[in-house]
């Protein structure tokens, strides 16, 4: 079965390029500002949005996107409410793929069966939950297969070639590659590295690589996306919509509409070194 | 909860997965995960090692000051007795103290720290972080770094730097960076939180000295192994004082360490009674208390799944206890599985009835008990007048109260 985020990827490899990624905090600032924004974001590039379940407690998140998920929280976002604005986003638009992006806990709180049955109505075509390693697969990736729904795994620079295998089985859409060990937000190190292990991935399977964690300028995205199947942008994108003079829609679509166009031309400007 | 079948044994948990029932598990990031299959690996490994158990043994004798005394408390047993005849019973059971209150550092916080810092040292790891409360948790870390010579890392809440200030003083006369955790309300869980973002960001050399047993697995596991020295001397000296087993046992559970060391050994003697005693703050109705047990329902945070204290939406609340170390949204999962299956009942007791018992202990018997232990001995109060005169009650008294003079005193409207 393929799925929105599998045509997508199709789109942009037969394009030639790779896919630009955007991370917003679902509800942030509110549920109103959160949803005009993720409507903006695919006429300014985005070609996948992952959208942010809101945590009380991101242990892998850093600061900016801690912050963020307790404004959301604060403005009275709910699971619930996040499914709703996806329902909500497929209004207008259905094609851009959806995953949604978190924590375990207010997913199993929910209801496993009821949250899948829920996001398939409401349009969502992938998950991606930090703290669920391969080793609970039982809890929500083999039950979101079977809805229909890309199980999306992270792999991080301790993600070995023993372990990669036990990581990519039950993965589907796109693998996210961490660019390293940290939370969201930390400056990448060495994009050279990063390189080398998408490629060291890319021996193991033949899923859509995306690398995240780090990517904040559009000379990281174009280093990145040199390589990358896709550039994940989160903490750039959230920081400028908390800090925003005027209309968040206004700055987070600037932003986006940056770094979009540096991934999209990567490999361009690779060709021509 | 669904009626689970009784097991043969309640210590053979937890399963190859890190399960107690639907409870336990390793709910982590993928970086951290081939870690935590290493360090699995290395406990499977020295748990059989008579070298690691001979290392454990000595510095528990030599440096902790082990074993604790079993001490009967016949004064408070004398008191609880008239209290029965004033009542017009003739209850009144004997009550003994386990005393880990006087190990080295001052609770039984060290028995954990020690075993744990020999593993990291097996792993190779060269720096050691970890969380703290109420601070005895960081000062039995800091103790043990200082003892092996291992640079030290506490995070710890605001909220909790600023009421803890002579354990934030103690930290650092023993060498640790304590680093004071503004994220969320600056408690507990937001310094658990840190700490495990600082394991994410530096898993190659750090090892995480988690101090209760919570956590992923293997964490429940090793930190229950370890702390069960108590239960285990209890039962050697309970045989040696009165030729039996207690009837009951009683400990107070924050995350769970003491109380899960207490009871471990004793799961299958079906005939002792055990009782763990949560913390009901201010009262079960509303949100000040950390009863997880007894006024939560089951989630996953911090690496396991168990009972937690959190809204219809998931998100996790902060909970209140007089007592700074009971001050934490969640349980360890081998308590949660334990009252699911009902083999340990789990009470609240009120920041009002510790401090009451607090008061009780320090004239009746000259000791002055830590806030989280005067938690299992109000529940002592409650229960021991209604037993009969021949049965016996042992509670763990984790921890001593020296840390807590200046907070009974703030209650009590003394200033200092």
């Amino acid at each position: 079965m393929t799925t929105r985020i599998d045509r997508r990827f199709e789109t942009v490899q037969a394009e030639g390029r790779p896919a630009f990624v955007t991370y917003i905090m679902g509800g942030d600032p509110d549920y109103e500002t959160s949803l005009r924004i993720m409507k903006a974001l695919p006429g300014a590039g985005s070609d996948v949005i992952e959208l942010g379940m809101p945590f009380s407690d991101p242990m892998a998140d850093g600061p900016t996107i801690q912050a963020a998920g307790l404004r959301a929280l604060k403005a009275g976002q709910t699971l619930r409410k996040t499914l709703e604005m996806v329902r909500a986003f497929r209004e207008e638009d259905n094609e851009t793929p959806i995953v949604m992006m978190g924590y375990y806990n207010p997913i199993y709180v929910y209801g496993v069966e009821r949250f899948l049955d829920d996001a398939v109505n409401a349009g969502i075509d992938g998950l991606i939950v930090v703290d669920l390693p391969p080793e609970m697969d039982a809890e929500l990736c083999l039950p979101a297969i079977q809805h229909g729904i890309n199980f999306i795994r992270l792999a991080t620079p301790t993600t070995d070639d023993r372990r990669l295998p036990a990581v990519l089985k039950n993965t589907s859409g796109f693998v996210y590659y961490v660019s390293m060990n940290g939370i969201t937000g930390t400056a990448i190190a060495d994009t050279s590295a990063v390189n080398e292990a998408v490629a060291r991935i890319k021996g193991h399977t033949d899923l859509p690589v995306c690398v995240g964690f780090g990517v904040k300028t559009p000379e990281q995205a174009r280093a990145i996306g040199a390589s990358a199947d896709g550039v994940v942008v989160g903490t750039a994108i959230v920081a400028a919509i908390a800090n925003a003079a005027g209309d968040p829609v206004e700055a987070a679509t600037a932003l986006v509409r940056e770094l979009a166009d540096a991934t999209r031309n990567a490999r361009l400007a690779q060709a021509a070194l | 909860m669904n009626e689970q079948a009784k097991p043969n044994s309640f210590r053979t948990g937890p399963d190859e997965t890190g399960m107690f029932g639907i409870f336990g598990g390793r709910f982590v990031a993928e970086t951290l995960m081939p870690l935590i299959l290493d360090l699995e690996k290395e406990w499977e490994a020295a748990k059989t090692d008579p070298a690691f158990k001979a290392e454990i043994e000595s510095l528990n004798t030599y440096y902790t000051g082990r074993p604790s005394p079993l001490y009967y408390a016949e004064r408070l047993t004398e008191h609880l007795r008239d209290i029965a005849k004033k009542q017009g019973k003739t209850g009144g059971a004997k009550v003994y103290f386990k005393r880990d209150e006087l190990n080295h550092t001052g609770s039984h916080k060290i028995n954990n720290c020690l075993g744990q810092i020999l593993l990291a040292k097996r792993m190779g790891k060269t720096r050691i972080i970890a969380e703290t409360g109420a601070g005895q948790h960081g000062v039995a870390t800091a103790t043990v770094c200082a003892r092996f010579g291992l640079p030290c890392v506490i995070y710890m809440g605001a909220t909790d730097v600023e009421r803890q200030a002579p354990n934030v003083f103690r930290m650092k006369l023993l060498g640790a960076e304590v680093k004071p955790v503004t994220a969320g309300h600056g408690t507990l869980k937001d310094a658990m939180n840190e700490a495990l973002r600082d394991w994410v960001t530096n898993v190659e050399d750090t090892y995480y000295l988690i101090g209760t047993a919570a956590g992923p697995h293997p964490y429940p596991e090793i930190v229950r192994e370890l702390q069960s020295v108590i239960g285990r001397e209890t039962r050697e000296q309970m045989m040696a004082a009165e030729g039996r087993l207690p009837d009951m046992l009683i400990a107070a559970v924050g995350g769970g360490s003491n109380a899960i060391g207490l009871f471990h050994p004793f799961l299958d003697d079906t005939d002792v009674r055990i009782v763990g005693v949560e913390a009901g703050g201010r009262g079960l109705n509303g949100e000040e208390h950390c009863a997880s047990i007894t006024a939560g329902s089951p989630g996953v945070l911090h690496g396991n799944r168990t009972f937690l204290l959190q809204n219809p939406d998931g998100q996790i609340l902060e909970g209140h206890s007089i007592s700074a170390g009971l001050d934490y949204p969640g349980i360890g999962p081998e308590h949660s599985w334990l009252s699911d299956i009902g083999r340990v009942e789990y009470v609240p007791i009120m920041d009002r009835e510790a401090l009451d018992a607090f008061q009780l202990l320090t004239r009746v018997e000259g000791i002055i008990p830590a806030l989280e232990p005067s938690h299992a001995l109000a529940e002592v109060i409650k229960r021991a007048p209604d037993m009969a005169q021949d049965q016996i009650i042992v509670m763990n008294l984790c921890g001593r109260g020296d840390k807590d003079v200046f907070t009974a005193a703030k209650h009590l409207g003394v200033e200092l």
